[in-house]
């Protein structure tokens, strides 16, 4: 399936939690923007949910720190498999603005895997909608290697 | 049940919490449906911003203040700079203040409308949030057009702004004055006028006139207490003192304060109605010259390496009073210290007043009715971090220094 046209052909509305670890705000109000009339990737039936449990994607934002360590990681045991993680924004990536900071265990990719980056501070709502398509291809990919490796639908 | 009897539950709300759009821990002590206490541990997305200010510039620092926080953004860089720039003793040109003040203003408009959008999904009125963030929409593409950017501007800079205001991005401007006092009426009126609406926000997270005072509440906080304080009245900066700000409360409205939710959505969507003037006097008042007082860098950074001296910047943000307080020091090209204190550490001090004796099911309003911007709050308190005192900043002393904070509230 090409990139182009994984929004048209979804398999699966992408249920996404959101945990901000330590982010400005920036990259969360984008993600607002992103879900609300104008950009509005609800059409597609991905939302926002409420609990860890019920997602498929975990997108974080922030660059982790050391409180939320500790949380960002039980929050990623709780999403059940085949599952996702989408790092918004430049400082969940590489710390960027916030390098050298006493109080970080970040970038994210030093806690949990991470699929997908989305690079900009704060990244535009189309660079988001274009990070939730690649994650449907890599959600896809993870089931079938999941019923392949035997597990039941 | 008899008095005697009751036990109270402890319910920990946080720091990740789908009503809560920013990580902070608070517990609140139930008795039933009834809220008896509640504490605050603020602190889960402390970054260090301030430490991390000691090794770099003050150019460089804009970027960082910037990203305090991505909402009030603009406000951290203005109050920032005016900081430096009162250290430094460099003055600024009309025309960037006439600019910074306009920047200032959109930031303002924006902010309060993602407040009440906020504020109405909160309560689960979510078409009137989608309106919201609708209408939110062309702010932001003014301040694309202004700017390049959606947030975090990046147009402040020490002596001036680096982006002029084209008569493109004027048009822009006034477009969207138009456009708003034609649409913003409609959300206006499905908000105040929904009786649902009104009885969720009404008598709902009280904060009575000389609470407010005794806990230092700020901006439409404060406002919505029906206290007259505003610092674009009360020591204008920028181009404020040319255009004639008055604090907006709601008894000069409605002929009666209450002090609740109700009372501070009310003056956050009526101060976008006042921004939307101060922007067309803006737009039709500014002045011709230069943008900033000294175009070359490496100029503007030897000026800021000679100078000596503390700063003070202090300006009305969306949420209340940003203060920025920065000490230069003669042959030093880094910031010596920073000190931020944002709104909302002020703010959420009266939160356990507003909880008492609530419902548990107004607890994520309330949190919300102060405009919280915890990434703005979580700051480390050094005072004196003179060369020679530099062990104030190892990290377990900051940490302790965080936890004290932590502590103080939790006695508030």
């Amino acid at each position: 399936m090409k990139l182009t046209r994984a929004l048209e052909i979804l398999p699966k509305s992408l249920w996404v939690f959101h945990c901000n670890s330590g982010s400005c705000n920036g990259c969360d109000i984008e993600i607002v923007a992103t879900i609300t009339p104008r950009y509005d990737i609800e059409r597609f039936g991905m939302k926002l949910v409420g609990s860890p449990r019920h997602a498929d994607v975990l997108l974080v934002t922030g660059p982790v720190t050391k409180y939320m360590t500790e949380r960002l990681r039980r929050i990623y045991e709780q999403v059940p498999d085949p599952k996702v993680v989408i790092v918004v924004g430049n400082c969940g990536a590489s710390g960027d603005v916030f390098y050298k900071s006493y109080s970080l265990d970040g970038p994210v990719d030093n806690i949990i895997p991470v699929d997908v980056y989305v690079h900009g501070c704060p990244p535009r709502p189309e660079a988001i909608i274009e990070g939730a398509a690649k994650a449907v291809l890599l959600l896809e990919k993870k089931r079938e290697e999941l019923l392949k490796a035997g597990a039941s639908r | 049940m008899s008095a005697g009897s009751h036990k109270t539950y402890r319910i920990p709300i946080g720091p990740v919490h789908v009503g809560l759009k920013e990580p902070v821990t608070t517990w609140l002590d139930v008795d039933g449906e009834r809220i008896v206490k509640a504490t605050v541990r603020p602190g889960s997305i402390h970054r260090g911003i301030e430490w991390m200010a000691r090794e770099r510039n003050p150019i460089q620092v804009i970027y960082l203040a910037e990203r305090i926080c991505g909402i009030c953004s603009f406000t951290h860089i203005v109050a920032f700079l005016r900081a430096v720039e009162d250290a430094a003793k460099i003055e600024v040109p009309i025309r960037a203040q006439y600019i910074r003040s306009l920047v200032l203003e959109l930031e303002r408009v924006h902010s309060h409308i993602l407040w009440a959008g906020v504020a109405c999904y909160t309560f689960g009125y979510d078409s009137a949030f989608n309106l919201g963030m609708l209408l939110r929409e062309k702010v932001m593409d003014v301040l694309e057009a202004l700017t390049g950017n959606r947030v975090n501007y990046g147009v402040g800079t020490v002596g001036g702004v680096r982006r002029d205001l084209t008569p493109r991005a004027a048009k822009a401007v006034r477009e969207m004055i138009e456009f708003y006092r034609r649409e913003f009426q409609t959300f206006l009126d499905v908000v105040t006028e929904d009786p649902i609406a009104k009885a969720r926000m009404r008598n709902v997270g009280v904060l009575s006139q000389e609470d407010a005072v005794k806990y230092c509440a700020l901006g439409p906080t404060a406002r919505g207490s029906g206290l007259r304080v505003d610092l674009r009245h009360s020591s204008p900066y920028e181009a404020y003192g040319d255009l004639g700000v008055t604090p907006l409360v709601p008894q000069d409205y409605n002929g009666e304060v209450f002090g609740d939710v109700y009372d501070r959505f009310f003056v956050r969507v009526m101060e976008v109605i006042q921004s939307l003037e101060l922007l067309e006097k803006i737009v039709d008042g500014i002045p011709e010259g230069p943008i900033t007082w000294e175009p070359k860098l490496p100029k503007v950074l030897s000026a800021l390496k000679a100078a000596d001296g503390i700063g003070w910047g202090i300006i009305e943000g969306p949420r209340g009073d940003d203060t920025h307080v920065v000490k230069l020091t003669k042959g030093e090209e880094n910031v010596t210290w920073w000190k931020v204190r944002a709104p909302t550490y002020a703010n959420a001090v009266s939160w356990p007043l507003m909880f008492k004796d609530q419902e548990i099911a107004d607890a994520p309003l309330i949190i919300n009715s102060i405009d919280p911007c915890i990434s703005c709050m979580e700051r480390i308190l050094v005072s004196d971090a003179r060369a020679g005192r530099s062990e104030i900043l190892t990290r377990a002393r900051l940490v302790e220094r965080c936890r004290e904070k932590t502590r103080r509230l939790m006695g508030a």
